[in-house]
């Protein structure tokens, strides 16, 4: 195995009297392609807030490339290569799609002047296909180009781990074809990616490994197949009924 | 990009040069109203960094202001160098900024604003209760200029006019700048600004460090300027308002906007003054709301449509 770029451990986060994340254990190689799923409200958007310092971690440690970030300010954490895109888009709607792609390449990209910057951008921009947009003010964009925004966005701040949260949700299935095509680029780039997904589709043809959430506890992790066969995942997603049944049928 | 940069420049030198030879025309009258302007100018050009470019409503104007007012005025009376007095009074406020900023800016909205506006009163009972330091409520004088009343009318407006045009020049870098795009981030999505790496709280105190230092260093002038202040006089909540409402007259955000709203703020005060004694405050009230209802955006967003429709015409 590649030396560990991520490592949680044991990672908390309450609200109140909620554990929203309750001591998750992983780690993500350099280069991996992982998938993150489990049914809804299992925490897995407030892990990744958790990661990005967002909902700093109330205990646990993590740990990105060798050096502890659970304490760090979001934008520090952003500074050393940790990018996300929101499920819920997130532009800067007034400004244009270049100026959007541009304050990622010069907050968090190292970008050395505004110049500089936009040419990052624009080349970030041409990646993800939004190029004759460059100009347009982000809110006139079609939800699948703002998600696409999304991504030019992080990617222009140079990561070193993209966690893409639900890129694909509310897209069709010729712009989720696009998007899955734009992600294999990504990775073929050398960037570490963890993908938040609902659809299955999208998790199954690009992870090499999935971790599943429920109720903020991880309760499986491994080769994708193999994963999703495990009785505790069928059970959190469909019930233990459901799970007893499959097993008697299959004992 | 760099020859309108160059522009910038020469427009904003020909534009002070031209204000700055008023004194061979303008009586006392007109020389008090022009440094009037420019002291609104002043107020407004600072607010523009919070209140504009951050989109965070302060209405600590009034308390920059009386802080710098009673540095520089205390100072004065202890025969420190006039010119010293209102560097200290503006750096006075500056300081105070950074330290409120730490305090307050992770308030938004309207917690941010109640926040700012009580900061002035908190000021003001600080200066009642010291009277052997500041006078207390029974207000301080300030030492007198040994000018002529001509050549005082003059002194003060090159002096306001020369600290409206240093705001002007630093709020011209802050624009272009990367501090200008950070805050034009934090004011559309701060939670996303913060993910793509915007220090967010550097940049948010900085628009209010800088809302502060000019105002001080007004407010210091202005104490020179009346020889004679108090606490309810320089803490006055219009002060805190005015900024505010010249910039929404005309243009959140823009470079021009507070000066064409300073300009537009003192001829209402002046026609609405003359015309309506009794109730100037309530007709200018009107008029305000009014503006603010139809011209959102501020004059500034007129001017700039009619030059797009004869651009089209």
């Amino acid at each position: 195995m590649r030396g560990a770029l991520l490592e949680l451990e044991g990672v908390e986060r309450r609200f109140g009297g909620l554990k929203a994340v309750d001591g998750v254990t992983v780690s993500i190689a350099r280069g991996e392609i992982i998938g993150l799923i489990g049914p809804n409200g299992a925490g897995k958007t407030t892990l990744i807030n958790t990661i990005t310092g967002v909902h700093p971690a109330t205990a646990g440690r993590i740990v990105f490339e060798g050096r502890d970030i659970t304490r760090l300010k979001p934008h520090v954490i952003a500074g050393l290569g940790l990018a996300r895109t929101f499920q819920i888009v997130q532009p800067f709607p007034a400004m244009t799609v270049l100026e959007n792609v541009t304050a990622g390449a010069l907050f968090a990209g190292g970008a050395p002047t505004m110049k500089a910057a936009q040419e990052a951008a624009m080349e970030r921009l041409e990646f993800t296909g939004l190029a004759a947009h460059a100009s347009k003010p982000a809110s006139t964009l079609t939800l699948a180009q703002r998600k696409r925004l999304e991504l030019a966005k992080s990617l222009a701040m140079k990561p070193r781990l993209l966690m893409l949260d639900e890129v694909n949700a509310g897209l069709n299935s010729s712009e989720v074809d696009d998007a899955l095509d734009i992600i294999r680029r990504i990775a073929a780039s050398g960037v570490t990616i963890l993908v938040v997904e609902h659809l299955m589709k999208v998790v199954l043809s690009v992870s090499q490994r999935i971790i599943v959430l429920h109720h903020g506890q991880l309760i499986a992790e491994g080769e994708p197949k193999a994963v999703l066969s495990s009785p505790a995942v069928i059970e959190a997603y469909l019930g233990s009924r459901y799970a007893d049944r499959i097993a008697g049928g299959a004992g | 990009m760099t020859r309108n940069v160059i522009t910038t420049w020469i427009a904003f030198a020909v534009g002070i040069a031209l204000c700055a030879v008023l004194p061979i025309f303008g009586g006392n009258y007109t020389l008090r109203l022009a440094t009037t302007v420019a002291m609104y100018a002043v107020l407004a050009q600072s607010w523009n960094f919070i209140g504009g470019l951050a989109a965070y409503p302060s209405f600590a104007t009034a308390a920059f202001f009386g802080l710098g007012a009673y540095i520089s005025a205390v100072l004065q009376t202890k025969g420190v160098p006039l010119y010293w007095t209102w560097v200290l009074g503006g750096l006075g406020a500056a300081l105070f900024a950074a330290f409120l900023g730490g305090a307050i800016l992770h308030l938004r909205g309207h917690y941010f604003a109640i926040a700012s506006l009580v900061v002035a009163e908190v000021l003001r009972e600080l200066i009642n209760t010291t009277p052997d330091l500041t006078g207390g409520g029974m207000g301080l004088n300030v030492p007198a200029l040994k000018m002529s009343v001509g050549e005082q009318a003059q002194f003060f407006y090159h002096a306001m006019l020369a600290l409206f045009a240093i705001s002007l020049a630093t709020a011209i870098f802050v624009h272009r700048g990367k501090s200008g795009f950070a805050l034009q981030c934090i004011k559309q999505n701060e939670d996303a600004a913060s993910i793509l790496g915007v220090n967010a709280y550097a940049y948010k105190s900085l628009a209010f460090v800088l809302s502060a230092v000019f105002v001080g260093a007004a407010g210091g002038m202005y104490a020179t300027w009346t020889r004679y202040i108090d606490p309810t006089d320089v803490f006055d909540v219009l002060l805190s308002v005015k900024p505010l409402v010249m910039v929404l007259l005309g243009g959140v955000g823009t470079l021009l906007g507070p000066v064409v709203g300073a300009f537009i703020l003192l001829a209402l005060e002046e026609v609405v003054w003359r015309n309506f004694l009794t109730m100037h405050a309530a007709a200018l009230g009107v008029i305000i709301v009014a503006l603010v209802l139809y011209l959102p955006n501020g004059l500034m967003s007129l001017v700039r449509e009619i030059a797009r429709r004869r651009g089209r015409a």
